[in-house]
């Protein structure tokens, strides 16, 4: 028997039309993915069918779970239906627990919601259930606080909290989006296995297209409320009928064409660095310890040539950036760019700054909202001792947001004028104003839509044809650091684990960490071999 | 819109256009003395009755209106022009040694219980509106420099802010161009409500003889007249009473209304 079913939900708040004409079915023990980019409606889909829409939105059709019309249902119906019938494990774990109650407590107090059953048996039932997850209860016992576990685990306990009453239906709105690639393998596996043991259906929200590929059933692909095509993955995989699909998987491999390098100097040295934060004192007389987030690291880039930065979240990615644009001072070792310090004298070189910029990974939280995007891009010229005025500086503004293919007349604009993407070529163009020897993207196409996040790689390649840039490229997406970069270094708690030329790092690898981090990076199927099966 | 942003904006101008009046026309000039028509109740020539000594008590409301505003306001200036520049200073060098000591002062100020202090001035350096002004105004500072504070703290960790120093600018440039605009919003209104407040401290120094001297009118003094004669004629006490409930309701609707109207997370539920 179907266990859900969505006929025709349409949805609307106010006069915009959010959902159109959305169907689809979860049979027990499937797992079912919605796809697609920021704005497609694959989260409202999700909410619609757990009643927690905003108050204004008005859905049409049904959603029937077991044959319950899930839309007709009450208030104290819907509340009844919530994890008792229907789990739901959210994006973020950091906010999805009460920080003030012990973990065992908040798994307990989902069972007793939805079963009378005494206290003690809630706690036996959270602790098994917690176990379950992989979270032992001589490890990691239930009377543990959210902050004392790490975001994975974290994420294990809203799962638990999601299945603690075996529901038939389970909902994970992006599970793995805030998690480090390690343990997202890891939680997709806890998954996976969930459903298997339990026949619960699984629906998926996500939009990677590789994970969905790698786990799912059944793909649903959405498109601004809806659904440009479904089918059985293996099926979709070898047959993709619309176009909007087919462009969602090329952009999500997608590889753009870098110059050749030339050997040349050394442009930016980094010798022996070591960024140490002072650590709260553990008692009144105690020594203060120290924290180093980042351990001897050694390494340079060359004129012209494109330097990849990878590793997890709280490995020392950002405090390097950050001593390399002279934001804040080192300890020890020395960081040099065309052979002079960026930090000297307890001051940052200004002579030295003005020959970097970076790039940011938030496209909005990255400009003033008040600012216009001439005065924007313009910013770093305060750099400049004889900063271009009057008609030269309105020749660059317009040069510059043409190479970033936006048009002179934008320079009028604010920001929230335009969409994430073209934000982000106004950062790329801020930062490429005052032509710096050297430009740091710091996970600059990580909060990108797949289609956008091919764009904005094309822009980087065109503008090194044009340009001729040299960069740090800093990210987690491995897949982006193959093709827009010449060499890589991995970076584990600190220290760079292992250099090289990206192919060969990342086909080759040396250190047990690059291999743990390739292997648990979702990888996107291969298209044809799934084409010739079907032929076959 | 809300509603608070209307009512209070209503009831603020109510106040502000009285006193504003006052400097062109009173129904009758406030310091003339009509012994005869003493405690006069409301009636037709004095609308709203006379005081013990036959003043019109319309008119020394609507200049009265004028000493608590004026008091109320640069006392508000004070705060804003030392306390917001303490704040910035305080956000910029986050855990410093300049940070420590200026929050620390705060606390300091703080600390005191700021009516008793006022009193404690003004009866040191001598009763008048100027000293008023300067014991509410002292009090205002803190409390501007710790909303700067908060609101700079977490737009200092904003990546615009790091694109700025990436552009080489220093951080009493980045809080003028960057932090201020962004944070005027909260200013305005913990201005709105220290107005309010103000308003009020003006009036309790008055009563207590410490604040505008006679035959300067304010709302305080009047109340204090009235004491004595509440059961004579209660209309003495109701009319200036009623006058600083209307005046600082206003000024907190008011505030609460922008404060609403700032967010842009309750503007977009609102859309």
């Amino acid at each position: 028997m179907t266990l859900l079913s969505i006929r025709q939900l349409g949805l609307s708040i106010g006069q915009k039309s959010i959902l159109r004409d959305v169907s689809f079915d979860i049979e027990p023990g499937q797992i079912v993915a919605v796809t697609g980019e920021s704005g497609s409606g694959k989260s409202m889909t999700a909410f619609s069918i757990m009643g927690l829409l905003p108050k204004s939105a008005a859905a049409t059709g049904q959603v029937l779970l077991s044959d319950l019309d899930v839309l007709c249902l009450s208030e104290a119906q819907m509340c009844d239906l919530r994890g008792n019938d229907v789990g739901m494990v959210f994006q973020e774990p950091m906010t999805a627990l009460n920080p003030v109650h012990t973990i065992g407590r908040q798994v307990a107090e989902t069972i007793r919601l939805h079963r009378s059953v005494s206290r003690s048996e809630a706690n036996q039932i959270a602790a098994s259930t917690l176990e379950r997850v992989g979270l032992p209860e001589d490890q990691f016992p239930p009377t543990r606080y959210p902050h004392e576990l790490s975001g994975g685990q974290r994420q294990r306990v809203v799962i638990a909290m999601a299945i603690a009453c075996r529901p038939r239906l389970l909902i994970a709105d992006e599970p793995t989006t805030a998690l480090d690639v390690t343990t997202q393998a890891k939680i997709l596996d806890l998954l996976q296995q969930l459903v298997r043991e339990d026949g619960m259906g699984l629906l998926m929200i996500t939009h990677d297209l590789a994970l969905v590929s790698g786990m799912a059933d059944h793909i649903v692909v959405m498109r601004e409320g809806e659904i440009v095509e479904q089918n059985q993955t293996d099926q979709l995989l070898a047959n993709m009928q619309h176009p909007y699909t087919r462009m969602l998987f090329e952009a999500s491999t997608h590889a753009v064409d870098l110059p050749a390098t030339k050997a040349t100097t050394p442009l930016l040295e980094v010798r022996n660095v070591t960024r140490a934060y002072a650590l709260p004192r553990t008692n009144l007389f105690a020594a203060a310890g120290t924290f180093e987030a980042v351990r001897g690291v050694t390494f340079e880039i060359h004129e012209g040539e494109r330097l990849g930065l990878v590793g997890e979240s709280g490995c020392g990615k950002s405090t390097l950036t950050r001593s390399i644009l002279g934001l804040e001072p080192i300890r020890d070792g020395s960081i040099l760019l065309d052979s002079e310090p960026v930090f000297s004298d307890g001051k940052p070189n200004l002579d030295v700054r003005r020959k970097m910029q970076v790039v940011f990974q938030d496209p909005y939280g990255s400009f003033n909202p008040r600012h216009t995007v001439s005065r924007l891009i313009t910013e770093p010229f305060h750099l400049l001792e004889d900063a271009p005025k009057g008609a030269d500086r309105k020749q660059i503004i317009g040069e510059m947001l043409t190479a970033v293919g936006l048009s002179p007349e934008d320079a009028h604009k604010y920001p929230h004028q335009f969409s994430g993407g073209q934000r982000q070529r106004i950062a790329i163009a801020r930062a490429l104003t005052i032509r710096p020897k050297l430009v740091i993207f710091d996970e600059a196409v990580s909060a990108l839509d797949v289609s956008v996040r091919a764009q904005i790689l094309d822009l980087i390649a065109d503008l090194c044809h044009q340009y001729g840039l040299t960069y740090l490229f800093i990210s987690h997406d491995l897949n982006v650091v193959r093709t827009v970069t010449d060499r890589v270094l991995v970076m584990k708690a600190g220290q760079i684990v292992e250099q090289g030329d990206t192919e060969k790092v990342l086909s080759d690898p040396q250190h047990s960490y690059t291999r743990a981090l390739i292997d648990a990076a979702p990888r996107m199927p291969d298209l044809d071999a799934y084409r010739k099966d079907a032929a076959q | 819109m809300t509603r608070n942003l209307i009512l209070g904006a209503m009831l603020s101008s109510l106040v502000v256009l009285a006193a504003l009046l006052s400097f062109v026309w009173t129904p009758f000039d406030h310091t003339t003395l009509n012994i005869p028509a003493k405690l006069m109740p409301p009636n037709a020539t004095n609308w709203l009755g006379t005081d013990q000594i036959g003043r019109d008590i319309l008119s020394m409301i609507m200049v009265g209106a004028r000493t608590s505003i004026a008091v109320a306001f640069v006392a508000v200036g004070i705060g804003i022009g030392l306390g917001v520049p303490l704040g910035l200073w305080a956000a910029a060098n986050k855990g410093g040694w300049t940070d420590e000591i200026i929050m620390r002062g705060n606390d300091l100020i703080f600390a005191f219980p700021s009516l008793v202090i006022a009193i404690l001035i003004t009866a040191i350096f001598g009763a008048g509106a100027i000293n008023a002004i300067i014991a509410i105004g002292i009090f205002n500072i803190p409390v501007f420099a710790r909303v700067t504070r908060g609101g700079a703290l977490s737009l200092w960790e904003r990546e615009f802010i790091l694109a700025a120093r990436v552009a080489g600018k220093g951080k009493a440039h980045i809080s003028i161009e960057h932090i201020l605009p962004n944070i005027a919003n909260l200013l305005i209104v913990q201005a709105t409500i220290q107005f309010s407040l103000g308003i009020l401290a003006e009036a309790a120094l008055s009563y207590v003889g410490l604040g505008a001297q006679p035959p300067t009118p304010s709302w305080g003094r009047m109340l204090a007249d009235a004491q004595t004669l509440v059961s004579l004629a209660p209309h003495m006490a109701l009319v200036p009473g009623c006058a600083i409930i209307i005046t600082v309701l206003g000024l907190n609707l008011l505030g609460d209304g922008l404060r609403d109207w700032f967010d842009p997370k309750l503007r977009v539920a609102r859309v």
